[in-house]
């Protein structure tokens, strides 16, 4: 897969960080209608994170991710409709109703599933990454983590397991500067997260998570080390959510003003647009026809989301074994 | 005669360590004479009667029903009446003091079953007894050499008896290759070669009676005599349900009523038996290999081969015998007796005649070689 | 099936007939290789027990060491299973599942469901349990209630070599994740086995004796006890049905529930602590579809409400054994 920013993958990079916030946008909105049940925890602010890590892999990369997963779903080819129904609870979603937002997944793109588990994913994927060195097909596994998984058993055992097996793996470390409430200079002991990468012998880097080019290149050198058999590295994405820890979350552990001030400023979707028509191969009609498009698929996604059938009872009782 | 007689608790199969009385058919002070059934025990496998080798009378009964005691250990005596009570208790004290029960170990010396490649396909065989006068004891559909427990060893007093286990049974190996009659007898006459049998004495049961019989039709000369017990080859009815359903059962809940169906004293069908059968049809290769069989010798219901001319065109002795509540392959395809060809039919028993009615068959087998 | 070989063997040779039959069955555990990178003799240890000894140099690259982190690789053969592989992951001893639960009952358990029926998990997890070893309370739980506890987990508990090297085998191939309890005691009993491969199926008890006046449903090593208690109580004309349910989920209910519609009576055995038990799971499902049957109240044969205790002197009086099973059949014997 050529790293190379062309055009047509410049333009793709957008649409996939516009649907992101177009879909989390919209949940925003609709859970506030009281019609989505359960926990749902938004991506808006991160984009360029799953999106300039996922345009580096292939479809039969693995990656695992977090409660907060819309993003990394839709960057690894989840369909958004699907998620949409999921997050309803509907029969036609994603996981059949069963999962809801924290549990997305869909095998068949790589993606490993939301995981309602803080710091699941890390020894997962480095059994994906294991079966993927057995096979040795060449594919790598992400394991996508916040500030919080940081300092969880799992991600530091399973970092230490992938050096050991010396895996193709990346652990990308969202430091989106809270866990739940609690603020990552607070609870991670060390000044960051990249930091722990050296008692793991594997590289470790930082990036700004707000910068799709930045995290871009990081991830691309990162995937071409694990695909050549280089081992795994850590690579700490900072940014910022613009959403609670969940909806509902009044976020007064904020500064009043902070989220809009990275909104007027630092936002990812408004960087990318800035540079991509600066250079002027891209116009902003260009993206704004993207824009379109996507509003008119998430609009659509929660039509159909809202008009789906829910599962019947039936449903309760299946898929919990292949066979029993 | 005044000898005394001890009786002693039998050993039915490889692993019977111990027997179960089950009660007593004869009573204190009755009148015994040779081959009554006198006791009644069990093996974990089985039940069966245990016979009188001497006529006399039943002087002791040293166990009572539910006892378990090892093989070997005393049952009871029988002893002509002018011996006199003191002499048996003697023998009793003595026999009692002296016995030393198999140990777990067991059967140092004792024969144990044999595996041979011949053409890198592995078979397993038993063999008791020896002198030349060579038999083949060769099971049917589903069956191993288990299958003659209680003939192996009868039969073996004045003979070399060989009992196999045919390929896709036993511990054998499972291919069967086309599945045919014709490949089955090979792997028997290459047994025979193998073994340097020059002719036997071969007795087969259901499917293994088709098999002697095409032996007998393809190499004449290797064949003494047949013995054929409940045997395939003779008519075209064979019990479709009980093939399908024995190929394809898994589990004790469906396997039971079906091995029931072999008896026709269904008390037979044991929790052991049917677990056996169980661990049988688990080794990989079984389902596929009778399966096989099952499509190439009794496909829809009937048995596809009849071998009723190789029977008659047979120039030597033929003993036939058959239970003749056999649910699996009608008595009725037992030919009429006459000539060269012994009948015995033996009422109320099932398709496992030799084991249901053991001593009758071991008789009549024992008397046709003689 | 003249061979006898131990448990220990017997699980041994299902792994490696397993691993020759199918390149994606791998095994990974703690000490597989007798301490990887370490400067001594590679596959000196075959796992703490030795029970995979032989296995790492006959299967090249297929017998994973791992350092001490159960989660890290209890996880990494969950996720190895999602992506093609058929993982057999070692953990030492049950005890040890108090730090890697969430991977196998969040993560592993809820897979297929929680995805919407779209994953398969094909991963066993073979872990040791039970008192004996004088081990104390740390590494001599049983604790397979838990797991049988958790929908999507399948639990296996081999009583005996024959049924260790089938049940393992079929775990193996099964397209669930499994729970393989061994019972340490267990390894070096000895049984026939055939050298054939072969599964035993999952949800079929065995009845390992029949009888007519007691059910007696015991698992792992306490079938062995309770085979010395049946046989004690015939000397006295008690007959007792022998259930080994093999495996606790699936639950062979069915086995279970003839037997005691025959009986009336049911003592089970259980090594666990009594609470929430595999012994009080079975007599809630007696007492709950069999209750016409019962001619007596259900005897619960199990480990105290303690945790296993070290000194020989507690530890035997902790662990059930046959005098007292023998016991609570005469108890229910002369009920009423």
């Amino acid at each position: 897969m050529s790293d190379t920013l062309n055009r047509e993958r410049l333009l793709r990079a957008y649409r996939t960080m516009r649907t992101i916030r177009e879909f989390e946008e919209r949940v925003h909105t609709e859970f506030a209608t009281g019609d989505i049940p359960g926990f749902v925890h938004l991506y808006a602010g991160e984009e360029a994170s799953a999106t300039g890590v996922c345009m580096h892999l292939r479809g039969d990369d693995y990656i695992a991710s977090t409660h907060r997963g819309h993003g990394h779903c839709i960057a690894k080819g989840v369909d958004p409709v699907g998620m949409m129904a999921e997050i309803w609870g509907k029969s036609t979603g994603s996981c059949k109703g069963k999962g809801g937002s924290m549990h997305i997944a869909d095998l068949s793109k790589g993606m490993l599933g939301a995981n309602g588990i803080v710091g699941g994913g890390g020894p997962l994927i480095c059994g994906t990454a294991l079966a993927a060195k057995m096979k040795n097909d060449k594919t790598v596994g992400v394991c996508f983590f916040g500030d919080g998984a940081s300092n969880q058993g799992t991600i530091l055992e399973a970092m230490n397991l992938a050096t050991v097996w010396s895996l193709p793996a990346i652990f990308v470390a969202e430091n989106n500067g809270y866990a739940e409430t609690t603020s990552s200079s607070w609870s991670v002991a060390c000044d960051n997260i990249a930091d722990r990468a050296s008692a793991f012998g594997m590289p470790g880097v930082i990036v700004d998570g707000f910068d799709f080019f930045a995290v871009h290149e990081a991830a691309g050198e990162a995937v071409r080390r694990a695909r050549e058999g280089g081992g795994p590295t850590l690579i700490e994405v900072k940014v910022s959510r613009y959403y609670g820890h969940f909806e509902g979350d009044q976020q007064t552990y904020r500064a009043a003003g902070e989220v809009q001030k990275l909104r007027d400023e630092k936002d990812c979707l408004l960087q990318f647009r800035r540079r991509v028509t600066a250079d002027g191969d891209i116009t902003d009609a260009e993206l704004g026809t993207i824009d379109a498009e996507v509003l008119a698929l998430i609009d659509d996604s929660v039509v159909r989301a809202k008009a789906d059938p829910k599962p019947g009872p039936d449903d309760l009782l299946t898929d919990v074994y292949v066979s029993y | 005669m005044s000898q005394i007689h001890t009786l002693t608790m039998p050993k039915w199969g490889l692993s019977m360590s111990e027997g179960k009385v089950n009660g007593w058919l004869k009573e204190l002070g009755d009148g015994i004479s040779v081959g009554d059934e006198v006791v009644e025990v069990e093996s974990e496998k089985i039940a069966g009667a245990v016979e009188a080798p001497v006529a006399g009378i039943l002087r002791r009964q040293v166990v009572s029903e539910d006892d378990i005691i090892p093989v070997g250990a005393l049952l009871g005596v029988i002893a002509d009446e002018e011996v006199s009570d003191a002499d048996i208790d003697a023998k009793v004290e003595d026999f009692l003091a002296n016995f030393v029960p198999p140990s777990e170990d067991q059967e140092e010396g004792g024969p144990a079953p044999v595996k041979i490649e011949i053409e890198g396909q592995r078979l397993r065989y038993l063999k008791r007894g020896e002198g030349g006068n060579q038999v083949l004891l060769i099971h049917g559909f589903g069956g191993d050499l288990n299958n003659w427990l209680f003939n192996h060893e009868a039969l073996a007093a004045k003979r070399e008896v060989f009992a196999l286990d045919l390929p896709g049974h036993g511990e054998s190996v499972k291919a069967v290759g086309d599945g045919s009659l014709d490949t089955l007898t090979d792997r028997v006459i290459g047994f025979m070669d193998t073994l340097g049998i020059e002719s036997a004495h071969l007795v087969g049961h259901s499917m293994g009676g088709a098999i002697c019989l095409n032996l007998a039709k393809r190499a004449p000369s290797r064949v003494k005599s047949l013995v054929l017990v409940a045997s395939a080859g003779l008519g075209q009815d064979i019990n479709g349900d009980y093939i399908g359903g024995f190929v394809e059962s898994q589990d004790r809940r469906s396997l039971k009523p079906l091995l029931s169906e072999l008896f026709a004293d269904t008390n037979l069908v044991t929790r052991q038996l049917v677990e056996d059968m169980l661990k049988y049809k688990r080794l990989e290769g079984v389902t596929d290999a009778l399966r096989t069989l099952a499509g190439k010798l009794f496909p829809e219901g009937r048995q596809a081969v009849t071998l009723r001319p190789a029977l008659d065109a047979f120039g030597k002795p033929i003993l036939v015998i058959w239970g003749g509540a056999d649910q699996i392959i009608p008595a009725s395809h037992a030919p009429t007796p006459g000539g060269r060809v012994q009948v015995g039919v033996l009422n109320g028993k099932g398709h496992m005649v030799q084991m249901e009615a053991a001593n009758e068959v071991n008789r009549l087998i024992d008397d046709f070689l003689g | 099936m003249a061979r006898k070989i131990t448990y220990q063997q017997a699980i041994n040779e299902a792994l490696d007939q397993e691993m020759a039959r199918d390149p994606s069955v791998i095994v990974m555990g703690e000490d597989n290789a007798g301490g990887e990178g370490s400067p001594g003799e590679m596959d000196a240890w075959g796992g703490v027990l030795g029970v995979t000894k032989g296995l790492y140099h006959k299967h090249p690259g297929r017998v994973l060491d791992t350092p001490i982190s159960e989660s890290g690789f209890i996880g990494a053969a969950i996720g190895a299973a999602c992506n093609g592989l058929r993982p057999v992951a070692e953990l030492m001893f049950v005890d040890f599942m108090g730090v890697c639960f969430d991977q196998i009952f969040n993560q592993a358990a809820k897979f297929k469901y929680m995805f919407g029926g779209k994953a398969e998990t094909p991963v066993v997890i073979r872990t040791m349990y039970g008192a004996g070893f004088r081990a104390a309370a740390q590494h001599s739980q049983c604790l397979y209630s838990l797991f049988t506890h958790i929908p999507g987990l399948k639990v296996a508990i081999p009583s005996n070599p024959y049924d260790a090297k089938g049940l393992l085998i079929q775990s193996i191939r099964d397209n669930d994740p499994v729970i393989f309890m061994e019972h340490k005691v267990l390894y070096t009993m000895e049984g026939d086995v055939p050298e054939e491969s072969y599964s035993v199926p999952f949800g079929e008890a065995a009845v390992v004796r029949e009888g007519d006046d007691v059910t007696i449903v015991a698992l792992g090593r306490m079938v062995s006890f309770a085979q010395d208690a049946a046989q004690a109580l015939q000397k006295n004309g008690i007959h007792c049905e022998i259930i080994d349910p093999r495996t606790t989920s699936p639950l062979d209910e069915d086995t279970i529930l003839e037997s005691v519609e025959k009986t009336g009576r049911l003592v089970v055995v259980d090594e666990s602590n009594p609470r929430c038990s595999m012994a009080s799971d079975i007599a809630g499902l007696v007492a709950q579809k069999a209750f016409g049957a019962l001619k007596a109240p259900i005897e619960q044969v199990t480990a105290p409400h303690v945790p296993p205790p070290f000194s020989d002197a507690l530890e035997d009086l902790y662990i059930p054994n046959a005098a007292k099973i023998e016991s609570a059949v005469s108890k229910i014997r002369e009920y009423g």
